[in-house]
Parts: structure tokens; C-alpha cells; sequence
């Protein structure tokens, strides 16, 4: 897994607030964005290319996505619903504790 | 020639006398002086010279606005004369400029200017190819620049950051700001107020303004108002998040909602010398007078297009300052009682007239005299002229809103070309505008105003309030003049002051091509200087829209963007900090001697000795590991607890080979790789129990492998808890022929002989009474045990082995020596033998993958990627000796003219006496004995041979004993 660098060199730019289920709102630099939930395809069903295809492409949705998100002080995981055109999140939440992610993208 | 009768003003005590040096000459001011303000008292106007031109430049603003007057202290470029305070014995110099700011040989350029048009530097150095490079550039650098930093010279003072939260930040307290925060704070929010001068209280406290209300004195009985001057709030971010200088801290702040009442700033006319000094706008000759009891000059001649001209005009008259004539550009009808008080006292006002000329004193030093003009139909300056005798000029045509701070809250511009007036709305949903930013003129109404944004702030915190004022009418007509700009033949009618453009720079630009005004920006540079057009964007855009026929709406000013106004490198770096952590043992490595390495955020010892002989004291730290024994602090390396009952499938699935039948009491390797199969880390796994891993990973890795793993926990949702215990756990790493006879004295609960203890078994008990982990792992290839022990005994335990050692002549090994030993091993080091494309069978190492298993992460990818293999393999090489050019990591591997690979490990081996290393090569290369080629950092070639990377050992017997 390749994981982004670390936020604190965007610290003045990009300083929104984000609230951790856990932890309440923090500024952003606190979190990371893991990128959109993607369900991961059964590998031994999957054939090459969409095994491929789960790997390296993302939908780069413009609008409401599902993402990955970890408040990093705690590490804490967490979902988020976040509009990519404006910016705006929408919800965050738990991982349900048995239910889907979320929707399969 | 000083005044007679001591200065008052609202800033300064008179009482209180300093001595400041400007350009070598000294100057006496008084306490809450300016820089400018004390040199004005001394009638000493020039404070710099412009950019291009050289000409001399004064007071324009005195709002530190603009850059005509930014000077250097000591080693502090650009800073603003008509904000910072004088001090005792502070040394003032000019910028850009020869000799002094009085005498500056650079004012030839003055005369050069028709020969710089705009666009010059686009125009002129271009051709023929290179000569801006070589001739032009190291030329126009020694010219251009304002100030003069020594970058050998450390930052002076202590800077720092802090954070603070509140319900309502108002930024700006005159009389909308003040307002607001009252009846915010009326409902029990916490506000901020801020102001970026020494005293709140905006335009009331210089202007010809005064209020039934003690906006002030209201503000500060305010328990829940906490008022801050000499603040600048120097952009809005995302979520009302703004940073705030004040001295040599910058302040980050959440407030909920904001009020940006940031007022207007005036703007100058354009007329043939418009730069001179003593020609200021209105309201910087009020705060001359009001605040710092400074008379601006003898014989005035006032430019006027609103009655804030006509009360800049009685203030001037009560300053003691003769008034030759106000020339308003207005045609008559305008009798309101500021007129009625000048008529009476008989002062000549000229209605319809514009100020076409001013005339300089020798080498522009001052101006002497205007050239007024009647204006046409056409609304030029006409032929009817007249010549008045002055020295000093002040304009009062029109305002522009504050508009930097509400642009970058998501604000948009638009201009009413009706009412020469700008407006904004559609910011951000927690911003609000208060006063004359938002288009309110009239006191009153700025006040009224103010207060109903600041309630509205509060509610939309959540507080209540019964109140509900009206808003006032917004119809009262603006004080701004529709196109104060009369173009003179021979120019010198400046747009720009920063940057040095005239009226026909912007004209010239426009014919060009450049017609939209981004374009025009950029080809002429307006608005790009330290004041970033505040005083040249809205005049630009007059150019623009006359020259293209379009409406100023049509046309648009550019965006705004932070910062507002020059800030620090200091201030925003802050305290400077550099975390790093040093293990429990790092006393005793100091005490003996060690020379600190960088590993990751770790200080790592990296040998032991004097750095002159770093070279011999290496060798000897290798030598007596592989011949005798040697110890080295591993407490950086990363640990993980991994327990409960699906700890061994949490491992089987997070790395390559297979946990689930590992017995208890046994260390396995670990090799992690990512999704698409690249290798990402690894370390051992240690049994302690059915259900309880100890698990080590890299020392840069650790942290990030620890939220990779609740990453998909959170997914697979096992029956496991993982803990870093990374910095819980010290330990030391005993390595050597005579570990074993070391260890022997300090345990007596753990069985130690080959048989009870073997190669890569796991035990616990306590090694000098230490409660420890120990485990016979062989990185450097000796026989080795690693010891780990809870960090508090880790100074005791480092202690106790040195002891134990003595008698072996045991001495510590740094990082230097183990990764050449390593080496040595061919041990890969996971992120310097790998890169993001590294797969283990490239490594030889699909040992360590169990494809049996049913999953692991990588393990599809990897399926797929050995169908097809990569050209490269990590090869082992040898050199009999390093040539003279040098090789080193990262230098590449060449074959048939292209790149092949490239080194990864490089040393001279003692042990061996000859140069290994490392490197990806051509796969068909990979056999034993194949030669391939290295090219060195200069270019040159060598020839290596292709060897085994387990130079040293290859049976293993010396770590297996």
C-alpha cells in the first residue's frame, strides 16, 4: 500500500476542519485520506485484469464519494462522505460494525 | 527647521524623545512615532526609490499600504515606515537605492525611461539565444530587489506559533467593526476584535468623523471582547481558520463566524508626476495630523471628487497649513456644510477642474507647484490651465473596499459602473461583511450596519437575542470618482507605483494584444509589487475598459489571493523545531564517544571514536564483531504485539510467508507486500504464545505498517488487538564468536547451549535481572542474540552487557558497521536495496512466500506479475578495488548503451578487502561470474563481476553455531 505524504507541507493551504468519530473536529492536517472505498474483488474469482483494475484504478468520481479516512494521532479509521467537486464533507462515521462499507466502487 | 510648539497627537507623547538614524543621519522623533511620521516632523520626505526609475518616493498612504515607503532595518528587508515604530538608536536604511535615498546615481534610469517600454524584459533580452542567461540576467539581479539580506546572518528574535478559538473574529475595529463585536458580545459570544494599527477605533481616529457613540469605550468594557492592535489577519482559509501576525507570532484561529470589516482604501489620481513626494492622499495627510501631530506641508493644494476632501481640507486649515486651492473634479452642485465652512473662509474652490501637471523641485525630490485644467466635455483636461505654487497635494477621488479578505473567503467582485461602486457578496456561509467594505459610506450607517452583522454573527453561533435592528438603505450615493485619470503627453502619470507604470504602459500593453485585464497583469506586471495593486488594480481596469470599450463590470479586477501583506519566513516557520527521538541508551553512547546518524526521526549512533579516523574506527567495529564480539543499540527498531485468537491468520494475511503452524518459542521472517505485490517492509515474527506475536518492523516503516494493519483489521474484522510497542521496548543486539560466552553471565533462567537455544529460537527470562525478550536472529551474520527489555531497564541493560563483555574486549558497534556487515550478508535493507516496484522474486527471495496460503495482500498481484517477469534482478557484485572516480548508490547500470539498473548497496568490505555491493542488473546478467558494467557520477565506466550476495559465510555456519 502506498500511503500519501505526510499533510504537514500543505499545513497552510489546505486547513479545513474534519470531524473523527472518535475524536470530535480537528483540523484536517490531523487526518489522511486513504482514497475511495473500493471493494476488493475475490482474488481467486477475479481475472487478471480486473484484479488489475481493483489495484491500480480509481473512479475519480466528481461528486459524493466514499472514502477511507485516519485521524493519524489516534489512527483511528473512519468513512467519510465527501462531495470531490466542492469539497464538502458531508458525513464521517464508523466502520459499521458488520455491515458493508459502503457502496462497491 | 523643527516645529516651535511641541507635536500632539493621538499616537505619541511628546514627552518622550528618541534617537533613530535614517540613511547615517540622525533624527530625533517621539515616542509612538513612525519611521515616516518622525522623518516628516523632521521634513524629511523621501523615503526610497522606485523600482524601475529610480525616482524619489515619500508618504503616500501612511496605512502601510503601499510600497513607497518599505525600508531595511539592520537585516530586515521591506518592512513598512509608516507602521513600525522609531526606537532608541534603531538604524533605518532606504531600499534600491545608490548612496541615500537623496542621492541616488541610480535616477539616470529616470531619463532611460522612454527606452523601457512596457514588456521591456519580454521585448528586449531574449535574443540571440543564452545572453539573458550569461549577460543580462546577473545584471538586471545586482539592479532589482528591494533591500538587501545577508542570508549568512541568523534570524534575530524568537518566533513561535499559538492557537486560539472563538465564536466571532472581527477583523478590523473601526467604527463597523466595533460595532459588530459589541453586539456580538451583547449576546454573550466570544469575540475577537482586531485592528492592524496601534489603536482601535478605524477612520474615527484621524478623519474629520465623530459619533454620539463611545464605540471604544463600549468595546473595552466588553469581558467577552478581547481586543488585539498591531494584529494583521493575513488570509482566510477554509473553515474560518486565519492566521494572525502580531510581533513575531503568528496566531492560527477558528473562529465560527467571521466579520470582515476591513474598510476602504483610498486610491490616488493619475496625473503627470502623481508620484512625487508630498503629494498623498487625503486621508494619509489626516493621520499625519490627528495622529502624530505632523504637519504635512506649508501650501496645500487639495484634489477633491468627495466631501471627504472638503474635512481633509478644515483639517489641513486647522493643521496651520495655507490652502492655495481645492480643484474638485466635480461639476458645481455640491453645497453640503463642509463647503458652506470652507466658502467662509474663503477658500478658493475650482468646481469641474483636474489636477493635469505637478511640478517638481530639482531631481523630483519634492513637488513645487501644480498645473491645474479645466475639464472638457469629453471629461479630459481641457485648454483654460492654471498654475498654483505648493508643496503638498492631496487627493481625495474614491475609495476601493478592503476587498483581500473577502475575495479570498470565496467573495465575488462586481462593479456598479453607475455608481463607480464595488461589491461583494457570495463568500463564504460563515463570513460576513460589515461597514464600508460592504458599500456603507455614512458613519451612521456603517455603525448600524455593523451592529446588525455582529448579532447576526452571534445567532448564527447559537446564541438568541431579542433585538433586531434595521438595516440601513444602501442608496446614499459613493464618494468614488468614475475615472480620476488624466493622461499627459509625456507621461510620468503613474498607475503603478511599485512597479513604475504609467498610463501608457497599460495603454501600450492593451494594444499589444494583452486585452484582458489578467493578460495586461501579466505582460506589465501591474498590481504584482509588495502593495499587489491597491492602488493600481482598479485604476487598471479604468485603462482596460476605456481601451476596450467595455464597463468595468465587463473588464473585472483580478483576484486576491493571501497573503494580504508581506509577512516573515520567520514568523511562519515558527520556533524551530525539529523532533527527533534518541533511544534510553543515548547518554552512554555519548559517553562513549558516539558520532551521531539520522535514521529516520532516530539518532543512531553511526561509530564510535573521533570522526577524522571514522574510516579506521568502522573497520575495527566490523573486525572485532566477526572476530570477537560487539554490541549495538537496537532499540529503534519498530515492535508490534499482536495478540488474541486469530493472531496468526492476521499474520498469515498481512505478510508473505505462513505463521498459523509456527511453534511457540520459534522467530520466523516476515516480508510484507503491498497490494500490487511490491515489497514494503520487513522483520521477525516471534511466537510467544498460541495466540501473542511479537513482530519487529523497520524503524522508518514501523509506524506506517502499524496503521496499515488496523487499516485492514478495520475490514477484515479479526479477533486481534495490535499495539506499537515500538518505544516500550529497548533493546540490544549481542553479536559475535563470543556472544554466547557474554551472554552466559548475565542469565541464569534461560538455557543457552546450541541445542537448548538454536538459531532463530525465541525465549524469555532475564538477562541481569532484566525481565527480556531474547532471540537468535542473524542480521549481521554472526552469532547474535537479539535482547529486547521494557526502555526503563535499557540503560541498566546496556550497562550490565558492556560489563559482562569486558573480559571478551567487547566494544559497541554503530550503523555504519552493521550495514557494512550486512552487507557483507546480503542482507536486503527494505526502501535502499528496494524501490516501488520490487517484487521478492527479484530479490531471490520467493522463499519467504508461502503461495500456498489461500491469501495474503500482494499475493494475486504477484500471481499475475511473475507470469510475465521484470528485465531486473538484485545481483550481488565485486570490485577488487573502488576506482578513483567513486562509486556510489544510485549510480546506474549500463548495458548496450541503455540503463539497465542501478546500484543499491556499495562499500569496501574489510573483512573481504575488496569493494561488494548490491545492484539491480539485466536478469540475463544475473549468473555468477557475468560482468556488468557501472557508470561513476563523472561518466566513467567500470566493469564489475556478477557474485553471490551472501559474500561473506554463504553457508551460514558462523550464525548457525
Amino acid at each position: 500500500m502506498r500511503w500519501a505524504l505526510p499533510l504537514q507541507a500543505i499545513e497552510e493551504l489546505n486547513v479545513k476542519l474534519m470531524t473523527c468519530p472518535l475524536n470530535g473536529p480537528r483540523n484536517i492536517t490531523e487526518f489522511q485520506c486513504h482514497g475511495e472505498v473500493h471493494r476488493q474483488p475475490e482474488p481467486s474469482g477475479a481475472s487478471d485484469h480486473e484484479w488489475a483494475e481493483y489495484v491500480w484504478m480509481s473512479n475519480n468520481t466528481a461528486g459524493v464519494v466514499r472514502e477511507w479516512w485516519c485521524h493519524t494521532p489516534t489512527n483511528f479509521w473512519f468513512l467519510a462522505e465527501r462531495n470531490t467537486v466542492t469539497d464538502e464533507i458531508l458525513a464521517t462515521f464508523p466502520v459499521p460494525a458488520d455491515g458493508p462499507l459502503g457502496e462497491a466502487s | 527647521m523643527k516645529s516651535a510648539t511641541p507635536r500632539k497627537g493621538l499616537l505619541i507623547d511628546a514627552s518622550r524623545k528618541l534617537k533613530f538614524t535614517f540613511d547615517g543621519r540622525e533624527y530625533e522623533g517621539l515616542s509612538g512615532d513612525t519611521i515616516a511620521s518622525a522623518l516628516a516632523a523632521n521634513r524629511e520626505w523621501i523615503l526610497s526609490r522606485s523600482f524601475k526609475y529610480h525616482r524619489p518616493r515619500g508618504i503616500l498612504t501612511m496605512a502601510a499600504q503601499d510600497a513607497n515607503t518599505l525600508v531595511q532595518i539592520g537585516n530586515e528587508v521591506s518592512v513598512f515606515a509608516d507602521r513600525h515604530p522609531i526606537s532608541d538608536g534603531l538604524t533605518v536604511r532606504a531600499q534600491n537605492v545608490g548612496k541615500s535615498a537623496r542621492r541616488d546615481s541610480g535616477f539616470v534610469m529616470n531619463r532611460l525611461s522612454r527606452f523601457m517600454p512596457v514588456g521591456f524584459y519580454y521585448r528586449t533580452f531574449y535574443k540571440p539565444k543564452g545572453i539573458w542567461e550569461k549577460v543580462w540576467e546577473p545584471i538586471i539581479r545586482a539592479k532589482a530587489g528591494l533591500g538587501k539580506l545577508d542570508v549568512t546572518k541568523p534570524t534575530e528574535g524568537y518566533y513561535d506559533k499559538a492557537y486560539g478559538w472563538y465564536d466571532v473574529v472581527v477583523v478590523g475595529a473601526g467604527p463597523a467593526g466595533m460595532a459588530a463585536a459589541i453586539a456580538a458580545a451583547d449576546t454573550g459570544a466570544s469575540v475577537l476584535l482586531l485592528d492592524e494599527n496601534p489603536r482601535i477605533g478605524g477612520a474615527l481616529n484621524y478623519a474629520r468623523l465623530a459619533s454620539e457613540r463611545d464605540l471604544v469605550g463600549e468595546a473595552k468594557v466588553h469581558d467577552n471582547i478581547e481586543i488585539w492592535t498591531d494584529a494583521i489577519c493575513n488570509a482566510w482559509y477554509a473553515d474560518n481558520w486565519l492566521p494572525v501576525l502580531r510581533g513575531n507570532r503568528l496566531h492560527k484561529l477558528r473562529a465560527k463566524q467571521v466579520i470582515f470589516a476591513t474598510g476602504l482604501i483610498e486610491q490616488p489620481s493619475q496625473f503627470r508626476n502623481n508620484d512625487l513626494p508630498g503629494i498623498m492622499q487625503g486621508s494619509a495627510a489626516q493621520r499625519l495630523i490627528r495622529l502624530f501631530g505632523v504637519k504635512p506641508g506649508n501650501r496645500a493644494v487639495m484634489l477633491a471628487a468627495n466631501d471627504d476632501a472638503y474635512g481633509v481640507a478644515l483639517d489641513l486649515l486647522e493643521a496651520g497649513v495655507d490652502l492655495a486651492a481645492i480643484c474638485d473634479l466635480r461639476k458645481a452642485g455640491h453645497h453640503g456644510p463642509l463647503r458652506s465652512e470652507l466658502t467662509q473662509r474663503k477658500v478658493s474652490i475650482l468646481d469641474g477642474w483636474c489636477l493635469y501637471e505637478a511640478r517638481p523641485e530639482k531631481g523630483d525630490l519634492h513637488v513645487r507647484g501644480v498645473e491645474l485644467a479645466e475639464i472638457d466635455a469629453e471629461g479630459t483636461a481641457g485648454r483654460r490651465r492654471r498654475k498654483i505654487d505648493c508643496d503638498l497635494v492631496c487627493m481625495s477621488v474614491g475609495y476601493v473596499p478592503a476587498y483581500q479578505l473577502p475575495l479570498q473567503a470565496g467573495g465575488k467582485l462586481a462593479y456598479d459602473d453607475a455608481a463607480a461602486q464595488f461589491t461583494i457578496d457570495g463568500q463564504d456561509k460563515g463570513v460576513l461583511l460589515a461597514g464600508s467594505v460592504d458599500g456603507f459610506f455614512d458613519l451612521d450607517d456603517c455603525i448600524a450596519h455593523g451592529a446588525v452583522q455582529g448579532l447576526a454573527a452571534a445567532i448564527n453561533c447559537g446564541y438568541k437575542s431579542k433585538r433586531r435592528p434595521a438595516l440601513p438603505a444602501r442608496d446614499r450615493g459613493s464618494p468614488n470618482h468614475p475615472c480620476p485619470i488624466f493622461p499627459h503627453p509625456k507621461g510620468m502619470d503613474f498607475v503603478d507605483f511599485d512597479e513604475d507604470l504609467q498610463v501608457k504602459d497599460i495603454k501600450n500593453a492593451i494594444a499589444d494584444g494583452y486585452r484582458e485585464l489578467e493578460l495586461v497583469k501579466r505582460f506589465s506586471t501591474v498590481g504584482m509589487g509588495p502593495s499587489q495593486g491597491r492602488h493600481a488594480a482598479l485604476a487598471t481596469a479604468m485603462l482596460v475598459s476605456k481601451y476596450t470599450n467595455r464597463t468595468i463590470n465587463e473588464v473585472g479586477v483580478t483576484t486576491a489571493r493571501p497573503p494580504v501583506t508581506t509577512e516573515k519566513i520567520a514568523t511562519l516557520a515558527g520556533r524551530k523545531f525539529t523532533p527527533f527521538r534518541q533511544t534510553p541508551m543515548h547518554e552512554q553512547h555519548t559517553a562513549q564517544g558516539a558520532v551521531w546518524l539520522l535514521a529516520g526521526n532516530w539518532l543512531r549512533p553511526a561509530y564510535y571514536g573521533h570522526e577524522r579516523d571514522a574510516k579506521r574506527l568502522i573497520a575495527e567495529e566490523v573486525v572485532n564483531a566477526r572476530n570477537n564480539v560487539g554490541m549495538i543499540d537496537v532499540s529503534t527498531l519498530g515492535g508490534l504485539d499482536v495478540r488474541g485468537p486469530d493472531a496468526a491468520e492476521f499474520l498469515n494475511r498481512m505478510y508473505t510467508f505462513a505463521y498459523v503452524k509456527l511453534p511457540v518459542g520459534k522467530t520466523r521472517y516476515l516480508l510484507m507486500t503491498n497490494e500490487a505485490g511490491t515489497v514494503i517492509d520487513d522483520g521477525v515474527a516471534c511466537r510467544r504464545g498460541e495466540n501473542y506475536f511479537y513482530v519487529t518492523a523497520t524503524t522508518t516503516g514501523v509506524d506506517r505498517i502499524y496503521r496499515n494493519m488496523l487499516w485492514w483489521n478495520a475490514q477484515w474484522r479479526l479477533d486481534v488487538d495490535i499495539a506499537n510497542v515500538t518505544a516500550a521496548y529497548a533493546g540490544v543486539n549481542l553479536a559475535g564468536p563470543n556472544a554466547r560466552k557474554v551472554l552466559e553471565k548475565l542469565c541464569d533462567d534461560i538455557a543457552l547451549s546450541p541445542q537448548d537455544f538454536p538459531y532463530l529460537a525465541y525465549r524469555e527470562g532475564t538477562v541481569a535481572s532484566i525481565p527480556a525478550r531474547v532471540f537468535r536472529v542473524g542480521f549481521i551474520g554472526e552469532l547474535g542474540y537479539e535482547i529486547h527489555v521494557p526502555s526503563r531497564f535499557a540503560s541498566e541493560l546496556w550497562r550490565a552487557v558492556g560489563d559482562a563483555g569486558r573480559a571478551f574486549g567487547i566494544r559497541p558497534f554503530g550503523l555504519e558497521a552493521q550495514r557494512l556487515m550486512r552487507l557483507e550478508k546480503g542482507h536486503v535493507i527494505i526502501g535502499q536495496d528496494t524501490d516501488g516496484m520490487t517484487t521478492p522474486e527479484e530479490l531471490d527471495m520467493s522463499w519467504a512466500v508461502a503461495n500456498s496460503k489461500p491469501f495474503f495482500i500482494g499475493k494475486r498481484s504477484l500471481e499475475i506479475r511473475n507470469k510475465t517477469l521484470s528485465s531486473r534482478k538484485l545481483v550481488g557484485f565485486v570490485l577488487d578495488r573502488m576506482p578513483a572516480a567513486g562509486l556510489q548508490e544510485s549510480n546506474l547500470v549500463v548495458k548496450n548503451g541503455s540503463i539497465a539498473g542501478f546500484i543499491t548497496s556499495i562499500a569496501f568490505s574489510p573483512t573481504l578487502g575488496r569493494v561488494i555491493g548490491l545492484a539491480y542488473a539485466d536478469r540475463l546478467d544475473a549468473n555468477l561470474g557475468s560482468r556488468i558494467v557501472l557508470r561513476a557520477s563523472d561518466g566513467s565506466k567500470h566493469h564489475a563481476q556478477v557474485a553471490s550476495p551472501h559474500f561473506y559465510d554463504p553457508e551460514n555456519l558462523r550464525q548457525e553455531m
